[in-house]
Parts: structure tokens; C-alpha cells; sequence
């Protein structure tokens, strides 16, 4: 059921939607948080489609913001999709209340549960102090769709507030559960770290930067031409491991005096990301440690082809 | 649960890092019955949802061994069209074909030495060019009257023995024998062969899902702990019903029976969890001494005439449908006495819960598919209104649904809108997420996970299957002397069911 609400308020959307719960027949909310989306019109409905489906896993209430022609008159305009579990409010806001968004907000959010902040695209400068991003508890931003990814990044670690977490982490999580898991059983202490990967692409060297932390070793990067990271290695005084992923979906495991083993390392999709940050809803100390550190390397990086 | 010690040396593992899940260190899996249904609908489409999931190891292998006169490649087909058909999460080339090639078949009898001498060649092939490194878990996915079989080759052969830095696991499935002479002598020939440690019972009806939802409903509210007892507490209800008759299964059922399917496991189960104490942590050993303690509590009902109830069902019709009776399915002897209902009254003899009584029921053919545990609380000592005000009001009642639909109903009394003062039971529903969904892991797929990292299952443990059996054993030895009471399927069971409770002032809730 779609319910359209041009030129209104927050408090007639908020009436709508009990009218629309009450209407489909279900007499509570069963929703776990609230999930708001602060997105351009051009990127709205792909990034509608990925919180949907994240929902699906989570049942929330999502709110989707979107400015518009910030010299009009100033002007709501509302769309309710209840899809159940929860529902979907598109948000308009027009002239300078584009700039007031959490006066539209506040009022929707559901009770006393976590409030997930998501920007799909571009996100602001500083996110935690940002006009909704104080309403959040969570903030989640993506610095591979900025201009500048790595210049992204380290404003990231710049301006991090706990709660704050980046796409750029959450792409990574296979690839730090598969080495994390080749080290269950034992392994000489690391030496040194490679790792390759797209140029410019942010998961590359925050990768570096956490097995830099963990292992306590140096790391180097390679630009490659990707897709994505292509490859791990880690060295001890005896022998190594190897991760490589050439094609961005099929990777070989490698260990001196063990056979290759093979095993599927597809990148992952926006949804995916999505269903895993709000899966932890507290701050992300192994993020904040990493992103701080990618600064660090960003001096150091040595660069070569290969 | 617990961490190995390697793992908690592991410089990329951080308690604080809560994204990394735990995979599998490298290792195989070997399915005795691979062309069984159970294996083609939940086994293999698991191991695929697992992989994809990236929770498997890197040069993960997943042998058949079974009585047909197939090669690898025919293997493949089949784990594939079962993937095909079954997997919850979407079919994915890359991943299909990194299992794939790890799919050996090995064709043979189960008391066939050279078919197992051939088992151990392929494993040590694995090793070789797939790296399993000597791991390897034995799913037993057969009847269980070839588990001796089986269980003395592997020994014979070999496989049940890993050397210091490799493991072997079996698995076997629900029943755990069918009395406790049975289920005494099924240990024996496990211990046998494997250590305790080694040994995975899996009931899977009750996933570990499950059970974690309970304990954290239970213990991770104030809300409810206060009232869980007998100060609060009128009676517990616990049903497992199914819609479904026996279909194909006539041999396997026949004899067995209800309680034995059902009770001894699975309600029994959901009543320790239940009524159990808290536990110090949720590590397996802790948890499984309070569901003994719980276990050990239980009393039967003095007379069993009155305090249980039994039936089978008849020719009916069950939603929109004529379904044959049990004594018309296929394959059942005109002699059979199994029931195909089974409920009884047990109470659980601690401070807690004197005096509380835990009706338990289970049934095929009944009113509708649903597992659910309720606790129905004492009315309020006084109303503050006049009796007309309250007579729609029953009694306030907390349900925990297991399956389908994972979720907590709490019944209350609310106030019916308008000018009378009139008070009437509401239902407040919660569901986390969509339970089948293909985001929530499925119990097999939990299962088969806890059996290759090694997890101490939260499965029941030799002890806990012991004083089930204690329990069950007296309430199928008296209805061995009777005929089982007819009812209509699609019903909610026979008259004495009802009657049972109606002795006590209650009645069943409809699920």
C-alpha cells in the first residue's frame, strides 16, 4: 500500500502511518530499530531497494531523506510504502528545510530503539556532528563512491565519534574472517604484510592497516588493477600464506608445505553490508583502530605496478 | 562457545571484533546415506547455504557413501540438483563449483570392507589435494539399525581414529535408541569407537537458534524471571503438533510411536529449558547440568489412566482435505497399537515449580503445524470489578513459538473501547525478522558448523538421553497394554487429552 502526502508535516505522517498499521490489521509494531537513509533523488531508489532488503533481516522503519532545490519554498512532500514488517516513509524536503531534516525526522523515529544513520553516497564531512547524524547512534557512510576515496578515508579517521563505521569495512569482513580463520591453527609470528589491490580503492589499505595492527608488522601495498583486493600474503621466518583473488569471486588459499585449497570469495553486495552493520548496533573499536592506522600508511605507502 | 586455545592466541581474533564469524578449519565430511531424504533435502543444501555463507574452510569436501553404482560426477548431480532445489540462499556459480570439486562418491555396502578400505583412500586423497589435513566427521544419515555396521568399520578401517593434530567426529540423528535398554546399548557401541568429546547426537527439530532464543528471553529480561514459578505460574503447556500424517515412513513409525518420536526429545527438551534454573554461563557443560537437574526432577503422574492421554488418528478431513487414517496408510499392520498422540501431565519437583503442572502433548494429523511452549499465569488474586466486567477474561499467558514463525505472543486483558467497563483477553505478537527467510541460518546448517569447528553441541549429552528414556519408558510400557483412542485427523487430539486436563479445571490452549 502506497500513501502519498505532498505538502504536509511530520505529524500528519505520523498519523498516517498508525492509520496504516491499524488498516492492515496488525495492532503492534514489531520493528527493532529505525534505519534512516540521507540520500540524493538520483540515488534514492537503488538505495531504497538495498534497505528493503536489509529489512528484511531486520525489521525496521526506514525513513528516507532526500534535499530538493534548496532555493523553493520551503515544503514536505511524504510517500508511506508499508511493506510490512515495518515501512517504508520517502521524505522530500524542499527549500531550507532541507537543512532542518531532523525537526522532519525526530518525530518518526520509533520509541526508545537504536537509530541507524546511512548514507549510500555522499556523506558529510563530519558525520557524528552532522544535522541528522546526532540522531543516530549508528553512522553508516561508504568513502568508495567519494571523488576521492582514500582522501575520504582519512577524513573519516579525522572526524571519527564512536558509532561511525564505513561500506569500506564492511566489504572486507570475508577476507579478514578467511586469514583470521588460516591463523586458528597455529602460525609462526608475521614478519611482514603484503597487500594488493584496485588503486584507490579505500578497502585496500584499510585492509593493510588492521592486519598491520593485529599482527604488529609492516605491511606494503601494491596497486593493481582489481577488481577489488586481490591478494594477501603474509610472511613469518618459515614459510607464508598466501590469499589471492585474481577475478573478484574465486579465491586460493596458499601455505608453504600444504596444498592450494580453494575457496569462494565473491565481493560483497550494498545489502550484504547493510545486513551486517546493523546486525551490531555498538561502536566498532576494530574500525576506529584501522582507519586510524590507514592515515598513518597513507605517508608510508610505497607504490609499484605489478 | 568456548575457544580453543590456538584460537585465543590468534593475533586477527579479537573479543571485541564481533563481525568475524568462525570458520571451519580445513576438514571434510563424509554422509553415510546420501540418497536418503534427509540428506537431500536439509544435508547437502546446508553444506551448500554454509559455503556460501563463507563459513566452510578453504578445500572443504563432502563425500557420499552409499549403495549405488555411481562416480564422482553422478554424486555432483545429485548434491546439485538438491542444492538446486533445497539451498535457502541463492545459487551462486563460483561457490557451486568450489564444492563441486570437492565431491568424491564412494559406492559400497555398510558392512563392505573393501568399500570402506576404499573410504580410506579417498580421505587420504582429500588430504592430499584438497588439504583436509586428516579432519574428517562422519554423518551417520541412516537407520539406526546399520549404525553397528557402519560404526564397526570405521573402526576397523581406521577412520574413527585421528592421530594427535587431526579429529574425527560422528554424528548421529534422533532416535537415540527406543527404550533405555536401547539407547544404554547405542552408547556402548559410540563409546566404543569414539571418545564422548567426538560424538554429535543431533535432534533437529530443536536447533540451536531455538534454544539460544529461549535463554535469552529468559535471562536476558527482568521481565520474566520474577514470575517464572509456581507464586505466578498456573501451568505450562508444551505442544509440538504437526499437520502432517506419516506418509512414507510407515516402517520407521510403526512401533516407535509418538512419545518415542517426540516426547522423549524434543518436548522434553523444551521442558528443561523451560523450567531449568539459570546456568553460571552458556557454555554446554553448565547449561546441560541444570537441564539435568530439571530432568531429574520430573514425576510422572501416580495413575497413568488419568494422567496421560493417547490416540491415533482416523480418516478425516484436515483443511479442505479427506486424509486417510494411520491404520489405512500403507505399510500398517491391522495389529498396530502406536499412537500417533501422545500428551501427559509431569510436574518438575523443586521449589520452584511445586505443585505446577507441565502439560506436555505431541500428535501428527493434528489442527495445524506449530511448536510452542506457554505459560499460563495464576488470574489475579483480586478484580477490582464487577463480574460482568470480566467475564471474556481468562488467564494471562506468555508463548514462546518455536516453529514455524520464531516469535514471543503475550495474551493480556485490555480494555474493550467504549462505555462499559468490559475487560477481554488481547494477543501482543513479536517475531524477530522472518525465520525462513534465507538470512536465518537453518538448524542444519548451525548443526553441521558446531560439528566441524568442534563446538560442544548444546544437544543432549548420553546422561540427559538416559533419564529421558527413565521417564518415557513407564508412560509407552502402560499404553502397551491398551488400544490407543481413535481421533478425527485435523482435530486437536482425543477426548482424553481433553479430559485430562478438564480434571484439573483447564483446558488446551488452540495453538
Amino acid at each position: 500500500m502506497i500513501i502519498d502526502l505532498p505538502g504536509t508535516t511530520a505529524a500528519a505522517v505520523g498519523a498516517a502511518l498508525a492509520r496504516a498499521r491499524r488498516s492492515e490489521g496488525a495492532s503492534t509494531v514489531a520493528a527493532a530499530l529505525t534505519l534512516l537513509v540521507a540520500v540524493s533523488e538520483r540515488g534514492a531508489d537503488a538505495a531504497i531497494a538495498v534497505a528493503s532488503d536489509a529489512a528484511r533481516e531486520h525489521p525496521c522503519r526506514i525513513l528516507v531523506v532526500i534535499p530538493r532545490a534548496p532555493s523553493a519554498n520551503t515544503k514536505l512532500d511524504a510517500s508511506i510504502h508499508a511493506r510490512g514488517p515495518g515501512e517504508t516513509v520517502t521524505l522530500r524536503l524542499y527549500g531550507s528545510l532541507g537543512e532542518h531534516a531532523d525537526s522532519v525526522v525526530l518525530p518518526l523515529l520509533l520509541p526508545d530503539t537504536p537509530v541507524v544513520l546511512w548514507w549510500p553516497s555522499e556523506a558529510p564531512d563530519n558525520p557524528g556532528e552532522s544535522v541528522l547524524g546526532r540522531l543516530a547512534g549508528r553512522r553508516i557512510t561508504d568513502a568508495t563512491t567519494a571523488a576521492k576515496p582514500l582522501g575520504a578515508l582519512e577524513l573519516r579517521a579525522r572526524t571519527y565519534s564512536p558509532g561511525d563505521t564505513d561500506f569500506a569495512w564492511s566489504r572486507i569482513t570475508p577476507w579478514r574472517a578467511t586469514l583470521a580463520a588460516a591463523l586458528d591453527h597455529g602460525f609462526d609470528p608475521v614478519r611482514s604484510i603484503e597487500v594488493s589491490g584496485a588503486t584507490g580503492n579505500p578497502s585496500v589499505p584499510l585492509l593493510g592497516a588492521w592486519l598491520s595492527n593485529r599482527l604488529d608488522a609492516a605491511v606494503t601495498i601494491h596497486a593493481t588493477r582489481g577488481p577489488g583486493i586481490t591478494g594477501v600474503v603474509l610472511r613469518s621466518d618459515h614459510g607464508q600464506i598466501a590469499l589471492t583473488r585474481p577475478d573478484g569471486r574465486r579465491a586460493s588459499l596458499e601455505r608453504t608445505g600444504s596444498p592450494a585449497r580453494l575457496v569462494a570469495l565473491s565481493r560483497r553486495s550494498d545489502a550484504e553490508c547493510l545486513a551486517e552493520e546493523l546486525r551490531r548496533l555498538d561502536p566498532d573499536e576494530p574500525y576506529a583502530e584501522s582507519v586510524a592506522t590507514v592515515s598513518t600508511l597513507a605517508r608510508s605507502r610505497t607504490r609499484r605496478r605489478t | 562457545m568456548t575457544i580453543s586455545v590456538s584460537e585465543s592466541n590468534n593475533p586477527l581474533r579479537d573479543t571485541r571484533d564481533k563481525r568475524l564469524p568462525r570458520i571451519a578449519g580445513p576438514c571434510s565430511l563424509v554422509i553415510f546415506g546420501v540418497t536418503g531424504d534427509l540428506a537431500r533435502k536439509k544435508l547437502m543444501p546446508a553444506v551448500y547455504d554454509l559455503a556460501n555463507r563463507g563459513l566452510l574452510p578453504p578445500g572443504f569436501a563432502l563425500t557420499g557413501f552409499a549403495r549405488r553404482d555411481w562416480a564422482d560426477q553422478d554424486f555432483m548431480q545429485v548434491v546439485h540438483d538438491s542444492v538446486k532445489e533445497y539451498a535457502r540462499t541463492p545459487f551462486r556459480e563460483d561457490v557451486w563449483d568450489q564444492l563441486a570439486a570437492g565431491c568424491r562418491f564412494v559406492p559400497g555396502d555398510f558392512g563392505d570392507d573393501a568399500a570402506f578400505d576404499n573410504l580410506v583412500q579417498t580421505i587420504h586423497d582429500l588430504d592430499r589435494v584438497r588439504g583436509t589435513d586428516g579432519n574428517h566427521a562422519f554423518y551417520l544419515s541412516i537407520p539406526p539399525k546399520f549404525f553397528g555396521d557402519v560404526l564397526g568399520q570405521l573402526k576397523r578401517s581406521g577412520l574413527s581414529a585421528g592421530d594427535t593434530t587431526s579429529w574425527r567426529r560422528v554424528v548421529v540423528e534422533k532416535p537415540f535408541g527406543h527404550n533405555l535398554a536401547s539407547a544404554r546399548e547405542l552408547n556402548r557401541v559410540l563409546d566404543e569407537v569414539f571418545t564422548p568429546e567426538s560424538v554429535f547426537r543431533i535432534d533437529h527439530y530443536l536447533g540451536k537458534e531455538t534454544v539460544q532464543n529461549l535463554l535469552a528471553l529468559r535471562f536476558a529480561n527482568t521481565l520474566f524471571e520474577p514470575i517464572w514459578n509456581r507464586r505466578y505460574v498456573d501451568h505450562v503447556q508444551i505442544t509440538m503438533a504437526e499437520d502432517i500424517g506419516i506418509g512414507g515412513r510407515a516402517g520407521y513409525y510403526d512401533g516407535i510411536g509418538a512419545a518415542r518420536d517426540v516426547l522423549q526429545n524434543h518436548l522434553l527438551q523444551l521442558l528443561a529449558l523451560t523450567a531449568m534454573e539459570e546456568p553460571v554461563c552458556f557454555q554446554a557443560d553448565t547449561l546441560r547440568a541444570e537441564k539435568l537437574k530439571v530432568l531429574s526432577a520430573i514425576k510422572l503422574p501416580a495413575d497413568l489412566a488419568t494422567g496421560s492421554a493417547f490416540g491415533v488418528y482416523a480418516k478425516g478431513w484436515q483443511g479442505g482435505e479427506l486424509v486417510p487414517g494411520y491404520a489405512e496408510e500403507d505399510g500398517i499392520p491391522d495389529s498396530s497399537r502406536t499412537e500417533t498422540y501422545a500428551a501427559v501431565r509431569l510436574e518438575v519437583d523443586t521449589r520452584r515449580w511445586a505443585g505446577v503442572p507441565f502439560y506436555v502433548r505431541t500428535g501428527k494429523r493434528l489442527g495445524r503445524r506449530v511448536s510452542e511452549i506457554a505459560v499460563v499465569f495464576q488470574r489475579a488474586p483480586h478484580l477490582p470489578f464487577t463480574t460482568t466486567a470480566t467475564e471474556e477474561l481468562g488467564q494471562n499467558a506468555l508463548v514462546i513459538r518455536v516453529q514455524p514463525d520464531e516469535g514471543v505472543t503475550v495474551r493480556f486483558g485490555s480494555k474493550v473501547p467504549g462505555t462499559a467497563m468490559e475487560v477481554r483477553d488481547v494477543n501482543m505478537d513479536f517475531a524477530y525478522g522472518e525465520a525462513f527467510t534465507e538470512r536465518s541460518p537453518e538448524a542444519y546448517e548451525r548443526l553441521i558448523l558446531d560439528v566441524l569447528l568442534g563446538d560442544p553441541p548444546l544437544f543432549p549429552s548420553s546422561q540427559e538421553i538416559d533419564l529421558s528414556w527413565q521417564i518415557v519408558d513407564p508412560i509407552t510400557s502402560y499404553w502397551a497394554d491398551h488400544k490407543p483412542e481413535r481421533y478425527p485427523a485435523g482435530t486437536w487430539g482425543p477426548k482424553s487429552a481433553d479430559e485430562m486436563l478438564a480434571r484439573d479445571g483447564r483446558v488446551w490452549r488452540r495453538p
